[in-house]
């Protein structure tokens, strides 16, 4: 598997995924809304959001498994409206839910998924992979035994038998245990060392931090992106962090007062926030005087600065009846 | 406290089953419609005692004993008279084509013979491919030699009115000339067999890879959608052969149903009918979101392709919206298919319209089918 690092059809460095505008609506929801996104190459893409934020929509539009109603947009070079077909030939797609067969053996689920892809050296590469899984002892066994955390495993190894240069995964370690989502991410690392583009939708904001880029939506519209390390800085949130007794009581106190925006509990600690920054200076120093607590400033993290961008956009589902 | 019974814990969970009992709409609908297509098919549509029989004559006298004797026949209600035949093979033709159900024939000199008090006899020929059909008409006949003499002025006739039957009936059961229940059921039972399964699996098959979210998968390979569904087809298409093997060995060999008609035939007419049922079980597949639903709507058509097809109860005895409506199940054309070749060993030739009919409902179920599939998810 090494050494096919080097990707063709690419070589001005122009973005893997570049789309603008995308609008998907269901009825009358507009799930996504005009969306745009562009992706480097070789990164690793996070793409985050609240539940029914839109991200599944958006990523089964880029790799041509649902029409958008409205924009436009290239993945691996190919038009997404048009092409479909081709971007499928050269993406790996890992759904949200287990999507191969419970009811095939690990090995014939594998063979499977290289014939749909008409993978060269089938046996070979299917041997491969599962001595790469460490399944090959188990490879008879059903695919619907495994641990969530092996099915997990199972589906990128499925999703990468074809030698994909862009990897779409959606939510890939919802619901498995934290030290298979470490492996997870080493794994992801180390392909996108090889070459590999990684779009990867998440909510674990200690995935987010993992990777390069990051693009936040909710509610169907795009927040912000950029660099991981730059976002904090685009918002200007400013972050106190505070220790000691009665935290509850003083989160009570801090909430409407000037310049604080948003108070979080973090293990045995608050988070008060805000983006008026001499604001905030003067509360904090006024309720330093009270109480024995521990009063520091930092750099706003990841997760501080969504729940901030969620409080302030929108919810455009709100107060509509299930479905 | 909390081990006895408690009456609100007991509303809770009957207010929460009305709740779900609404949101599936095909339960619900199933739970409606179901009796009352039942009673409307078997209070109305279903009748075992057929009338208005198709009838054809062969006249090679006339008089007014034979005269009197059609028009007793006609009043009964159970004969309807479609027209003349004039030999021996139009008689075969539109019995083996399903045009007759009777065919009467009158011979020649029969008026004089009986005047001469010959007491002859007058041939019916009975297509009794379905005895249950046949049989009342047939018994109403004998009634008929008698009373259709009453109203006679002629002297002659009166007087022999009085004594014993003046003429006799003698009927000829064609093709099942025992009147062996079975072998109008079991051909009829291929078709049965075949629709069940072809349409209900085909459309659960289908279903479940999008219930179980592995359709996602499916499309997210490079796979183009008739890859996938004549891969999908196929395999209930060979199980569709094997029963049909089933089948055949069962009603020859332990029913021991005749096959009179063609092979070729009836081959023809198997694989047409099986794909129309894949296709209608795509059709389904493409409605239905759970393999729940699959199975609720193969049911509903099930239901009539048992009732109206002519498979249990004699479509002749049905009325005609209801004939209109078993006309446009692919089971009635296939019963009639297999019936004709096997009892009536029906070539090519005599299947011909059944199967026009077949190909016309295949390409409107596959159109309808086409419109309803999707590749993509949305």
């Amino acid at each position: 598997m090494n050494g096919s690092a080097a990707i063709a059809g690419d070589p001005t460095g122009k973005p893997v995924i570049e789309v603008s505008g995308l609008t998907k609506r269901f009825g009358d929801k507009t799930v996504v809304d005009h969306f745009d996104m562009s992706v480097p190459k070789g990164a690793i893409y996070g793409f985050l959001g609240p539940n029914g934020s839109g991200k599944t929509t958006t990523i089964r539009m880029m790799c041509g498994l649902l029409t958008p109603d409205s924009g436009a947009g290239t993945c691996l070079g190919y038009n997404i409206l048009t092409q479909s077909h081709l971007i499928k030939e050269h993406v790996g797609y890992m759904t949200q839910k287990f999507s191969l067969y419970e009811d095939l053996s690990i090995r014939q689920n594998l063979d499977f998924i290289a014939r749909m892809y008409r993978v060269p050296r089938r046996t070979e590469r299917v041997e491969n992979a599962l001595e790469e899984l460490g399944l090959a002892d188990r490879a008879s066994q059903l695919a619907g035994q495994l641990s969530g955390g092996w099915k997990q495993r199972l589906a990128l190894a499925a999703c990468l038998l074809h030698d994909p240069q862009l990897l779409l995964l959606d939510e890939p370690t919802a619901g498995v245990d934290p030290k298979a989502r470490r492996d997870f991410w080493d794994e992801i690392r180390r392909l996108s060392d090889r070459g590999v583009t990684v779009l990867v939708s998440t909510h674990y904001m200690d995935e987010a931090i993992q990777c390069d880029f990051i693009a936040y939506i909710a509610y169907g519209r795009k927040l912000i992106d950029g660099e991981a390390a730059g976002i904090p800085g685009q918002v200007g949130l400013v972050t106190w962090r505070v220790e000691g007794p009665k935290l509850a009581a003083l989160a009570e106190e801090l909430t409407g007062q000037p310049g604080v925006e948003q108070v979080a509990r973090f293990g045995a600690a608050l988070h008060v926030s805000g983006t008026d920054a001499a604001a905030l200076a003067a509360t904090v120093s006024k309720l330093k005087k009270t109480g024995k607590r521990t009063w520091k400033q930092q750099p706003a993290g990841l997760e501080e600065v969504f729940i901030h961008l969620m409080a302030g956009s929108q919810d455009n589902f709100a107060g509509r009846s299930p479905t | 406290m909390s081990a006895s019974y408690s009456s609100g814990r007991f509303s809770a969970v009957l207010f929460k089953e009305f709740i779900q009992m609404r949101r599936d709409r095909m339960t619900f609908a199933m739970m409606i419609a179901l009796p009352i297509i039942q009673l409307i098919l078997f209070g109305f549509a279903i009748n075992n005692d057929p009338k208005n029989l198709q009838t054809y004559i062969e006249m090679n006298d006339t008089g007014p004993v034979s005269r009197s004797f059609l028009a007793a026949m006609q009043n009964s209600k159970y004969f309807d008279f479609q027209g003349i035949v004039a030999n021996t093979e139009q008689i075969d033709a539109v019995l083996k084509d399903g045009r007759a159900a009777f065919v009467i024939s009158i011979p020649e000199g029969f008026e004089r013979a009986v005047l001469r008090g010959d007491r002859p006899s007058l041939l019916v020929i009975a297509d009794a491919t379905d005895p249950a059909a046949s049989g009342n008409a047939v018994a109403a006949l004998n009634q008929l030699v008698s009373s259709s003499l009453q109203g006679m002025t002629d002297t002659v006739l009166q007087s022999l009115a009085a004594r014993p039957p003046p003429f006799s009936v003698i009927v000829h059961n064609r093709y099942n000339p025992a009147g062996v229940t079975s072998y109008n059921i079991v051909p009829g039972l291929l078709a049965i067999i075949l629709s069940m399964t072809m349409v209900m699996i085909t459309a659960m098959a289908i279903v479940r890879e999008s219930e179980r979210g592995t359709m996602e998968a499916l499309l997210s390979t490079p796979a183009r959608p008739i890859e996938v569904m004549l891969g999908k087809i196929l395999p209930y298409v060979v199980i569709g052969y094997v029963q049909t093997l089933v089948f055949l060995g069962m009603a020859l060999l332990l029913f021991e149903v005749p096959f009179n008609g063609s092979w070729q035939s009836f081959l023809i007419g198997v694989n047409v009918f099986i794909v129309v049922n894949l296709a209608l079980g795509f059709l389904f597949s493409t409605v239905a979101r759970s393999q729940m639903q699959a199975m609720q709507m193969s049911f509903f058509y099930i239901l009539p392709s048992i009732l109206l097809s002519g498979f249990m109860f004699p479509f002749s005895g049905m009325p005609i919206w209801a004939q209109y409506i078993g006309s446009a199940i692919p089971t009635t054309h296939f019963i009639r298919i297999v019936r004709k070749v096997m009892l009536k060993g029906g070539e090519i030739a005599e299947i011909v319209p059944d199967l026009m009919a077949l190909l016309v409902i295949m390409v409107i179920i596959t159109g309808l089918a086409m419109l309803r599939y999707r590749q993509t998810l949305d």
